[in-house]
């Protein structure tokens, strides 16, 4: 009876989202009177804004990606080897951007850091760029931070590195050689859902006007029928395949086999 | 100068001293051990050779260089961890050759020496396995060897059987011994199982509150304890205080038995020595030669194998009582009386003062 109960639960859950999904698939795939086809997909594809903000994204994403990595790694690491009573304080500043919304921080940008400013970084297109790239690090920073803390809390931080320094490492060596390796699946999970983050991320973007795959959806959203459909699609199937590849990292690394 | 020196070394944390006034020479090649129970003070010593803590006072030389103010990864040590320390993501091979990549020794080199190593250590096969798929006593080889690869001018050892079963700690301590002698390494082994400490070292440190209580072989350490902490840490022992009758000739009473110690005494008549018996020292029965024949109550007997333990009252005291197994002869029934001998010559002397009568611990 209750595996009944638990079954009749998980079908209404599949359900509530599956369907949805699947109006909006079978939606993008309608565009042609009468039959399905992939027109929508064929139309977005070719459209050159299209790869041109998908392009942008992801150069946007591999910046904020390999930016999260350098800025979180070594202070997680810091703190956790010589600093942990600051622990509960940098958990509550990782967990800030999750409570301030993406608009009130971008505002604080234009305002810090417009051309009149003493630092006039929305000047230039890369000034921009990189504004928007501090941005996005810091929209990631609550999956990235917890990412690589619980990665380093399954690994004994203190000994692996005295160990290290013991065999002549400096710290450079023992950040790059000795915890970055083991803890490179917490650190591509991090990344992972930071890409996602970039590639679906409009608020920023479209305010600091740079050429980006969120407001590109959102311009296509508002002036076309099936297309926006189509992207909508290709989005989750891009999300979906940063989970599985956060899946197979795990599964595959021989650190996570160690610890089983 | 000895070729690791500590001097005067100290360490506080905030208003506790848990290192004090700690000094010792170690020579080029010689095994020490830093003996003591949990909180003595023994790790933190180590790790102010390793660079790991700064000392708050005093200096430590290593082949004649001030090195307090080096860091770690600047002295030139080796150091085995009891949780063995393995680089996960490294196979044993590439943990070997660790320190030796570090120190930009090149590959050729580096890979003869880690050959070298693994084949040290019997472990010739194992180079292309990772750490988890070693057994706990492999790995902790493993360490030994990745310590040893870049030529450390000191090896230190800490608590490194801690976390192994007993019979691997057992033959690993005898492999640890043998390849130390081999090296010629000048090593500190931090451990508080005495047994280890006396069977591996050339001189024990036995460390109590912060301090060095007594520096000495495994033999001295044993047989003459110079302090109460010394004499009941390592080993058994059956300690009492008796009232001096005559210095000179060291004659005291324990409870109105007259004892006849046969050495000039620390303390004048009428005052209180602490005096101390290794239950092996005791003899069951009769024994002519012994100059002290007392008699005795069997209260306990334990049979442990090769020896029996039995615990006697002797006084109203009880002193415990080691023998050797014999098949000739079962281990006495409890309740029976007995008698029992000593030798003056066994009994030990504490030095340690009475105060008010009252042993200082």
């Amino acid at each position: 009876m209750n595996r009944f109960m638990a079954w009749i639960a998980f079908l209404f859950g599949a359900t509530y989202f599956a369907l949805p999904l699947l109006g909006m698939a079978e939606f993008s795939l309608s565009m042609r009177r009468g039959v399905y086809s992939l027109d929508a997909y064929r139309a977005v594809l070719a459209d050159p804004q299209f790869q041109a903000t998908f392009a942008f994204s992801v150069v946007m994403a591999l910046f904020t990606i390999a930016f999260g990595i350098l800025l979180v790694v070594p202070t997680a690491f810091w703190v956790r080897l010589k600093l942990p009573g600051l622990r509960p304080l940098v958990e509550f500043l990782t967990l800030l951007p999750l409570v301030i919304p993406a608009i009130v921080v971008v505002f604080g940008y234009l305002r810090l850091y417009n051309t009149s400013s003493w630092l006039p970084m929305t000047g230039t297109a890369m000034g921009t760029n990189i504004l928007l790239m501090f941005g996005y690090a810091m929209l990631a920073l609550p999956y990235m931070y917890r990412a690589v803390d619980t990665g380093l809390r399954a690994i004994d931080v203190a000994t692996l590195t005295e160990a290290a320094q013991s065999l002549g490492a400096g710290w450079g060596t023992i950040l790059a050689q000795v915890i970055l390796p083991n803890v490179l699946p917490a650190v591509l999970s991090g990344a992972f859902l930071t890409f996602a983050i970039v590639i679906g991320e409009f608020t920023m973007a479209a305010l600091l006007d740079r050429p980006a795959f969120g407001p590109y959806m959102q311009i296509l959203g508002a002036n076309k029928a099936y297309e926006p459909a189509a992207l909508a699609v290709i989005a989750f199937a891009i999300t979906w395949a940063c989970m599985a590849l956060i899946q197979l990292v795990t599964r595959f690394s021989k650190h996570a086999r160690a610890q089983r | 100068m000895a070729f690791l020196e500590l001097r005067n070394l100290e360490k506080s944390y905030g208003a506790t001293r848990v290192v004090k006034d700690f000094t010792i020479g170690v020579e080029e090649g010689e095994f020490i051990s830093l003996l003591g129970p949990s909180g003595c003070g023994k790790t933190t010593v180590l790790r102010m050779v390793g660079g790991f803590e700064t000392p708050s006072q005093g200096a430590i030389f290593i082949d004649g260089k001030d090195v307090v103010a080096l860091r770690a990864n600047q002295r030139a040590i080796g150091m085995v961890f009891q949780a063995y320390a393995l680089f996960p993501n490294l196979t044993v091979a590439e943990n070997v050759a660790f320190g030796l990549k570090v120190g930009g020794v090149g590959r050729a080199e580096r890979g003869a020496r880690v050959a070298e190593m693994l084949a040290l250590i019997g472990l010739r096969d194992l180079g292309d396995r990772y750490p988890f798929q070693l057994s706990g006593g492999q790995q902790q080889r493993v360490a030994l060897a990745r310590a040893l690869a870049p030529r450390p001018k000191v090896l230190l050892l800490d608590e490194p059987l801690s976390a192994l079963d007993a019979k691997i700690r057992v033959s690993l301590r005898t492999e640890i011994r043998a390849i130390q002698k081999r090296l010629g390494i000048t090593t500190i082994f931090v451990t508080h199982d005495q047994e280890e400490a006396l069977s591996m070292s050339d001189r024990v440190v036995v460390m109590n509150g912060g301090r060095a209580d007594q520096i000495g072989t495994p033999f001295e350490i044993y047989n003459a304890p110079t302090s109460r902490f010394v004499a009941g840490f390592v080993g058994t022992l059956n300690t009492f205080d008796a009232v001096v009758t005559d210095q000179a000739a060291g004659g005291v009473t324990l409870d109105d038995v007259p004892l006849v110690i046969g050495r000039r005494l620390p303390v004048a008549a009428g005052q209180t020595v602490g005096i101390a018996l290794r239950p092996e020292a005791v003899q069951l029965g009769r024994d002519p030669s012994r100059e002290v024949v007392l008699p005795a109550k069997i209260v306990e007997v334990h049979f442990m194998g090769a020896v029996v333990r039995i615990a006697a009252e002797v006084a109203g005291r009880k002193f415990t009582i080691d023998t050797f197994n014999r098949v000739d002869m079962p281990p006495p029934a409890v309740g029976k009386s007995v008698e029992i001998s000593i030798a003056a010559r066994d009994f030990l002397i504490l030095s340690d003062p009475v105060e008010g009568g009252q042993p200082r611990l």
